[in-house]
């Protein structure tokens, strides 16, 4: 058998695929903050807690509405997105023209209320949610066996991540948008809605969220807690990738999964503080992060 | 009379800080305060916090409300699993509220800094969520009372049954603070006295996401038992990802702690088969059964060991400060550890040199959903464990205020 630093070819291999997994997560976490954060301007605090509504949105549809994991595929991003709406025209389109430090505090405080009153209703640990059938059971890829779910996990959230960056970067409506956040009363001026514009960028970051959340429901305890341990994590990979850079939010994000997963490995007890710690090393050697233009 | 008007808020400023905070002493005195220091909305919030809440005023309310002739308050606190949250809260309520007992909630790390406060404050502390058993030896003060179980208990109970049983090869995942890592050595030593061996250990960070990589690392240990030494959340997510993985059908669980509200987040099609340690359980008899009806009509949902150990300990408590008559804390704890516990928690229970509250423990293993016959049926109660074997003999305490012989 042959090794790497005293540890089996095999653990590592399976580390790299864990490290994927998780990574994936992270990126289309850090893909709907970057969003928000690069043509709104605004440091959605909210993200873990849009993450975990759309989690919990999708145990409600099974539990209560006996809708399954492919509803919720589709209905939790829309429900949650739609929340996102609301809350952006109630609160948040006061906040473009000050200092993005407020935009900070209003998500941050909504998504302490958000946890609270889940927690309220449903308790601190958790509710499980099933794997769906066609998704059960493990390919054996010789050095581990891997979960089907967690492939569905990867090729489902990359390819979301592309679509989005596709989106925005390559067709006219994206390039629409990346104008009216430029410069907003020139393209008013063309004739295009800016503000129902934007509206709709933010309800489509919290969708994102809220897609992340279906998607890790069958994985994790759907709890209240999930997001605020992720929120942290999920920021130092925008930071990381480079504020609102959007594919710098995908890269980092997979990247700081695979690190991740294998200080797992060589020093389990700092697998929570090394990405914190990237963050830092990047911060003294490129202050805009590794994407960032500035 | 200008002169007077300019001073008209300094003095509401005044009589508002006189009614705010000069009572409190002049009401203390006729008052017992008992303080509730907790995790309310973290990790651990359903092992006890607002359920805790609830068991300590039923206990109040049940004891009648007043005791040796004054009015018994209750005052609780988030400690939010900070440390310096539990112990400063603990030395603000000593110091403005005349606290005469702390109740101590989740968290080993937070009860070991709380009780140092107990001692320099000489207050009693009743740690209960907290398993660490380092609260009774290293840690140990004049004034703290472990009260429910410990981790020398949940591994003389899991791990000996589970070794017994044929599981000799053990690996840890283990929650990297001082629980886990008390717990994996209680359990370690326990294997090993029974002729098993432990292959190692992964530590994991409290409150991590994802268990999954830890969990290949004690799949490639090849060890036959999966020793998972976490708690709350962390020990749902680290069986429910080795369900998820496969690795069940290879390594046998061996859950070193866990509540009633973990096997009923999980459901038991996850949880079936599993062995367990518990001080307590709502269907044990029928004093059980009637504490857990009053509780469950309150909160809708069974209480936990802890839960229903907060209501017996408040009553212990109150019981001593009546039989001596006097909130004096060295008076109080002097009755304590002499007089029989016996309630629906406890029978023939009674408080140790050291502290801990000697008395029966359980290890359950966790029904099929077919054994299953009505909601919360979720135990089936594997062996009974008398107090002197679950707690371990005195002489092993490395307590200093035992008296060696």
């Amino acid at each position: 058998m042959t090794d790497i630093f005293g540890i089996p070819i095999q653990v590592i291999l399976g580390q790299l695929l864990l490290g994927l997994v998780n990574g994936s997560f992270y990126a289309m976490l850090s893909l709907g903050l970057a969003v928000i954060f690069g043509l709104l301007g605004v440091v959605n605090f909210a993200h873990g807690a849009f993450y975990m509504m759309g989690a919990y949105a999708t145990w409600i549809l099974l539990d209560v509405f006996e809708l399954g994991y492919w509803w919720a595929l589709v209905l939790a991003p829309l429900s949650i997105g739609l929340i996102g709406l609301i809350l952006e025209r109630l609160f948040l389109r006061f906040l473009y023209k000050v200092d993005p430090l407020y935009g900070l505090l209003l998500t941050f405080g909504l998504s302490l209320i958000a946890e609270g009153v889940l927690r309220e209703i449903f308790g601190a640990s958790g509710q499980s949610y099933p794997v769906p059938e066609v998704l059960r059971g493990t390919f054996d890829v010789g050095f581990m066996n891997l979960p089907i779910y967690r492939v569905w996990v990867i090729v489902s959230s990359l390819s979301i991540c592309f679509m989005t960056w596709y989106l925005i970067e390559r067709t006219r409506l994206g390039s629409t948008l990346r104008a009216a956040t430029e410069n907003p009363k020139l393209v008013q001026a063309f004739g295009i809605n800016v503000p129902m514009m934007v509206m709709f960028t933010y309800a489509g970051g919290v969708a994102l969220a809220a897609l992340a959340g279906v998607l890790s429901a069958p994985v994790i305890q759907v709890s209240p807690l999930m997001g605020s341990s992720l929120v942290i994590v999920v920021f130092a990979v925008v930071v990381i990738g480079g504020m609102g850079s959007i594919l710098g939010s995908i890269l980092s994000g997979v990247g700081l999964g695979v690190i991740e997963g294998f200080t797992k490995v060589f020093y389990p007890e700092a697998s929570n503080i090394v990405v914190f710690l990237i963050m830092a090393i990047v911060l003294c050697w490129r202050p805009a992060g590794l994407f960032g233009k500035e | 009379m200008k002169l007077t008007k300019k001073y008209i808020p300094f003095a509401i400023a005044l009589a508002i800080h006189i009614a705010l905070f000069a009572p409190s002493s002049t009401l203390a005195a006729n008052e017992v305060v008992i303080g509730d220091i907790d995790d309310m909305s973290g990790l651990y919030a359903d092992v006890l916090g607002p359920g805790g809440v609830e068991a300590a005023k039923m206990a109040i309310e049940d004891f009648g409300g007043t005791v040796i002739g004054k009015k018994i308050v209750l005052l609780t606190a988030d400690h939010q699993n900070k440390p310096d949250v539990g112990s400063s809260k603990f030395r603000e309520w000593a110091d403005k509220n005349d606290v005469n007992m702390i109740l101590g909630g989740n968290n080993t790390g937070v009860s070991i800094a709380m009780s140092k406060v107990a001692a320099e404050k000489k207050i009693p502390f009743i740690p209960i969520g907290a398993a660490g058993s380092s609260l009774t030896n290293a840690d140990c003060t004049a004034y703290t009372v472990h009260y429910a179980y410990d981790t020398t208990a949940l591994a003389n109970g899991t791990a000996k049954v589970i070794t017994d049983n044929g599981g000799k090869t053990w690996f840890f995942i283990t929650a990297d603070y001082a629980f886990g890592t008390q717990l994996q050595n209680a359990a370690t030593k326990v294997i090993t006295e029974n002729g098993g061996k432990s292959l190692g250990a992964v530590r994991a960070p409290l409150a991590a996401s994802d268990f999954s990589s830890f969990l290949l690392q004690a799949q490639s240990s090849k060890a036959q038992v999966l020793g998972l030494s976490n708690a709350g959340a962390d020990f749902t997510n680290s069986l429910k990802a080795a369900n998820e993985f496969g690795i069940t059908k290879t390594m046998k669980p061996a859950a070193l702690l866990a509540y009633i509200s973990d096997i009923h987040s999980l459901g038991l099609k996850t949880a079936q088969g599993l062995y367990l340690t518990d001080g307590w359980y709502w269907d044990l008899n029928d004093d059980t059964r009637a504490f857990a009806k009053r509780y469950f009509a309150k909160m809708k949902k069974e209480p936990t060991m802890p839960q229903a150990a907060y209501y017996s300990a408040i009553t212990t408590y109150l019981k001593a400060v009546k039989a001596v008559n006097t909130t004096d804390s060295d008076k109080v704890m002097a009755e304590l550890k002499s007089m029989k516990i016996n309630d629906f928690f406890a029978k023939g229970g009674y408080i140790r040199e050291d502290g801990v509250m000697i008395h029966e423990m359980y290890v359950m293993q966790v029904k099929t959903p077919e054994e299953s016959q009505y909601p919360w049926d979720y135990y089936k109660l594997v062996k009974k464990m008398k107090g002197e074997e679950a707690f371990g003999p005195l002489s092993d305490s490395t307590c200093p205020l035992v008296k060696k012989k």
